[in-house]
């Protein structure tokens, strides 16, 4: 089966208007907190992870006509009928959080970042390409990003690799890296910025040096 | 005065029973974490590390070389905020935070992401069109300024530090952080005049 994410925006021609918003205006409708809150405490029960909670979403078909918390619902949803929860024998929970490990849990997070068991392949200054083929799956190189020559700007360790931990491989970490692309080598001499430079965070299999 | 519930409310409701019920979710708890994301985690925790960079250099030093421990010595830490890296507006540079994949975003320093940061609109032409992006939000930049987007695509978040105000010196740090604007964090705005 074909995996298609419906998500992948970057550089797509969306003309409708950006609608602003002021600061502290965070909720639209009166269930929407409700939703955030509910994905935030069904982090820590193990679930599922955040690379399958952003696989769900982005698999919607119907994801370009949803709201935001509306994706976020329905991929909870989903994610509860994909894992059990919703059966007759739900798997345990890992951890449940509580009104008193709220706050502690939140200021804790979830650091992605892992041991370093192999050497960088790259460095600062390189230059890199990046993978050219869309991937079957669940991914976190942009499209427009895809089969271009870029320099590695930062060398951020080892982090998860959502490319096998949104399908329950495992975490398989990678280095990770921002690669920086010249506006003209993603969207040509037309490029309506030309001057300008725009970075992506790029998972070591998506490179090959340039 | 009671309203009938929309079809939306009820999934939601029908939802959080379920996993209340199979013990995955304590309905004490979502009370507490959405009171923290409305009232004490949103974009003035971003604006006091921008007022203390403003005005102490050597905290500017150690956010630019590393945020996460900075950002923390304010108190700001964890959930979407693991791993920070902030990135330095100057005359030549104007930086631009997007997730053109999802709707990643610095929880920590600045809360929940306006709609508009998670929409279709902003997500498609940021990286594209960023000068336009710009002009939107009423935000007119030198054409010898260049302008650099970065696209959040991992667990890295981007706190920008925007350009301190002409005409603030005489200004608190804790003045100094009411000119900084949930925008100018994001790229997308400057910061107020004093």
């Amino acid at each position: 089966m074909t995996y298609r994410s419906h998500a992948d925006l970057g550089g797509q021609d969306v003309p409708a208007a950006i609608v602003q918003e002021p600061e502290g205006e965070y909720f639209h409708a009166p269930w929407e907190p409700r939703v955030m809150a509910l994905v935030v405490a069904m982090g820590p029960t193990g679930m599922s992870n955040i690379d399958m909670n952003r696989s769900a979403r982005e698999t919607l078909p119907n994801y370009r006509d949803l709201s935001y918390y509306e994706i976020w619902l329905a991929a909870l949803e989903k994610l509860a009928s994909q894992s059990g929860v919703r059966g007759d024998a739900p798997p345990p929970p890992k951890r449940v959080l509580h009104a008193d490990t709220v706050l502690a849990a939140i200021k804790k997070g979830s650091p992605t970042s892992r041991p370093a068991s192999t050497l960088a392949r790259f460095a600062a200054g390189n230059r890199v390409r990046t993978a050219a083929a869309q991937a079957e799956h669940h991914t976190r190189l942009p499209g427009y990003a895809r089969g271009k020559v870029g320099v590695i700007d930062m060398v951020h360790g080892v982090h998860v690799f959502p490319d096998t931990n949104a399908h329950g491989l495992g975490e398989s970490p990678q280095w990770l890296y921002t690669v920086r692309f010249d506006a003209r080598e993603l969207w040509g001499e037309s490029a309506r910025a030309p001057s300008s430079i725009v970075s992506v965070d790029a998972f070591e299999p998506y490179l090959e040096p340039a | 005065m009671d309203r009938a519930p929309s079809a939306l409310e009820l999934r939601v409701r029908a939802l959080e029973a379920l996993l209340t019920e199979k013990g995955y979710i304590d309905p004490a708890a979502l009370d507490v974490l959405i009171d923290a994301y409305q009232t004490k985690i949103g974009p003035r925790n971003g604006a006091q590390v921008v007022a203390r960079a403003w005005v102490h250099p050597e905290f500017r030093r150690w956010l630019l070389q590393d945020a996460t421990a900075a950002i923390a010595s304010l108190g700001f830490a964890g959930r979407q905020g693991e791993h920070m890296v902030a990135v330095e507006n100057t005359p030549d540079v104007h930086n631009m935070v997007v997730c053109t994949l999802c709707s990643c975003y610095p929880w920590s320093v600045l809360g929940l992401p306006p709609t508009w940061y998670k929409s279709a609109p902003y997500r498609a032409r940021a990286v594209r069109d960023p000068r336009g992006v710009l002009q939107e939000f009423g935000v007119e930049l030198p054409q010898t300024t260049q302008i650099r987007i970065w696209d959040s695509t991992a667990e890295v978040r981007y706190l920008v530090l925007p350009q301190r105000p002409a005409g603030a010196e005489h200004l608190s740090e804790h003045e100094l952080a009411n000119l900084v604007t949930r925008d100018s964090m994001i790229g997308t705005g400057l910061p107020k005049s004093p």
